[in-house]
């Protein structure tokens, strides 16, 4: 008796230890499936953290090389309109060499070529790299393009990328070595800052996740004069790394929200998300310039 | 042939048919056809329910890789591999049909209509879990409905196409021996 007394609460512990190891077995699929839906919604909402993680990067070299091997046959039914697309961008250039203007007073020519410019560097904001699409997709309700250019061809994280016809195509988001991944505008977190070319009224692009091509632009005032047809373009404010002044679209429709005194206006993009083959990306010579001042300033606000 | 070797490969055509033929396809610009999910609708009978989830995931994943934003599609080859047996208990005909046949099909279900349900309610849920994932973060319900319903009559147009081209051999396997 005097034992058995003794042993009650080990026995009772020892039950429920044998209790819960019965409903582990008994639900185990249950839990399993529990779990892993779980980590799977993890990655849904944390999908930041995914990419800072060492496996996002292999997963990405892995499927670059597969995503290569495909698009190195693919690219060949689209040669056509990939040289359209590149004679048009060289037409672009050709307009903007100095040799296409004379001016009758000649000085000004040695204001504008001087050394600075070319040779120094230093001097230097903007630098296009221009890439290879190897992935493309517009279905889902994120989107995202795969380039074949990657940490050891100088593509960092924040980069813009823009296509041939210089319209915003994106912001490069992860990096592995010969591969980089691009957040298109078509995304749920993609938010650039555009500003409408006429007024000069700046919003935030949106993207509702319905109709690719289609974009709206929040934050424009009433007081602002916005009518189908007007270009969108970037500002050249929220991300550093796009030049002002790259095209964004076309606004298709104004609408004036009630609860607000903003406009709803969308746009149609003018980069034609379907058919991406080459796009530049532009690092920003002065972006760590910038973001050591901005640094600063939030460091003095917390 | 080997049952892993036979679906190793078709692990590997399934991603690579979905990532490089049927993701290029946009209906009324934003419906894209799924099938890769069929990979797990044709798993043997015999495949327990844990590698069962195993197998979903690493499905999953693989095509989640080539979308550059993981858990949407692991999430819904998830579901429909923890729903499946539950629906192979309740459609298949006779005690033991399951253990007569490898995997499931019209012929090893018996017939057209207890297939149909099979294939149409999975095609549903992976459609309705994965689109409600992603509808989720925007909030628009009426378009998460037109997009699962029309989504899934089309990737199950696609599947008994599938299931017309490709006749899997099921051979009757008795008991006895």
């Amino acid at each position: 008796m005097h034992y058995s007394q003794s042993l009650t609460p080990n026995s009772k512990f020892l039950a429920l230890v044998r209790n819960i190891f019965l409903f582990i077995r008994r639900y185990f699929n249950l839990i399993l499936f529990l779990l892993l839906q779980g980590f799977s919604i993890y990655l849904i909402v944390h999908y930041s953290n995914y990419h800072k993680a060492v496996f996002s990067k292999t997963s990405n070299q892995l499927t670059g090389k597969i995503n290569t091997q495909y698009n190195n046959i693919h690219s060949y039914f689209t040669l056509k309109k990939t040289n359209d697309s590149l004679s048009k961008a060289i037409g672009i250039l050709y307009n903007k060499l100095k040799s296409d203007f004379e001016l009758p007073d000649t000085s000004s020519h040695f204001i504008i070529d001087s050394i600075k410019i070319d040779s120094m560097e230093r001097y230097r904001k903007y630098h296009y790299f221009p890439a290879r699409v190897v992935y493309n997709s517009v279905a889902a309700q994120n989107n995202f393009i795969v380039l074949a250019r990657g940490a050891s061809q100088n593509i960092k994280e924040g980069m813009g990328v823009i296509d041939p016809a210089s319209a915003v195509v994106g912001i490069v988001t992860n990096v592995s070595a010969d591969y980089a991944v691009v957040m298109s505008l078509l995304h749920k977190d993609s938010h650039l800052s555009g500003k409408l070319l006429k007024g000069g009224e700046a919003g935030i692009l949106n993207w509702d996740g319905k109709m690719p091509n289609m974009i709206s632009l929040s934050g424009i005032p009433k007081s602002a004069k916005v009518a189908r047809g007007d270009t969108v373009i970037s500002s050249g404010l929220s991300t550093s790394s796009i030049p002002k002044g790259m095209m964004l679209g076309v606004v298709q429709e104004v609408k004036a929200d009630k609860s607000t005194n903003n406009y709803l206006v969308k746009f149609k993009t003018s980069a034609n998300f379907y058919n991406l083959e080459y796009v530049f990306v532009i690092d920003n010579k002065q972006a760590d310039n910038i973001n050591a001042i901005l640094n600063k300033v939030e460091k003095k606000d917390n | 042939m080997n049952a892993l070797v036979k679906n190793m490969i078709r692990f590997m055509l399934f991603i690579l048919v979905q990532v490089f033929v049927l993701d290029n396809i946009h209906l009324h610009q934003m419906l894209t056809p799924y099938i890769y999910f069929l990979f797990i609708l044709w798993l043997p009978f015999r495949i327990g329910r844990t590698q069962l989830m195993m197998i979903a995931f690493a499905l999953g994943f693989t095509l989640d890789s080539f979308r550059h934003h993981p858990g949407f599609h692991t999430a819904a080859c998830l579901l429909i591999a923890y729903i499946r047996p539950f629906l192979i208990g309740l459609l298949i005909p006779q005690e033991g049909a399951d253990n007569n046949y490898e995997e499931p099909s019209i012929k090893s279900m018996g017939g057209v209509l207890p297939y149909l349900i099979f294939v149409g309610v999975l095609t549903l849920l992976h459609h309705g879990w994965l689109f409600f994932l992603e509808a989720w973060q925007f909030g628009n319900i009426w378009y998460f409905l037109v997009k699962t319903l029309l989504s899934t009559v089309l990737s199950l147009v696609l599947i008994m196409i599938t299931e017309l081209l490709f006749t899997r051999q099921q051979k009757f396997r008795t008991n006895t021996v």
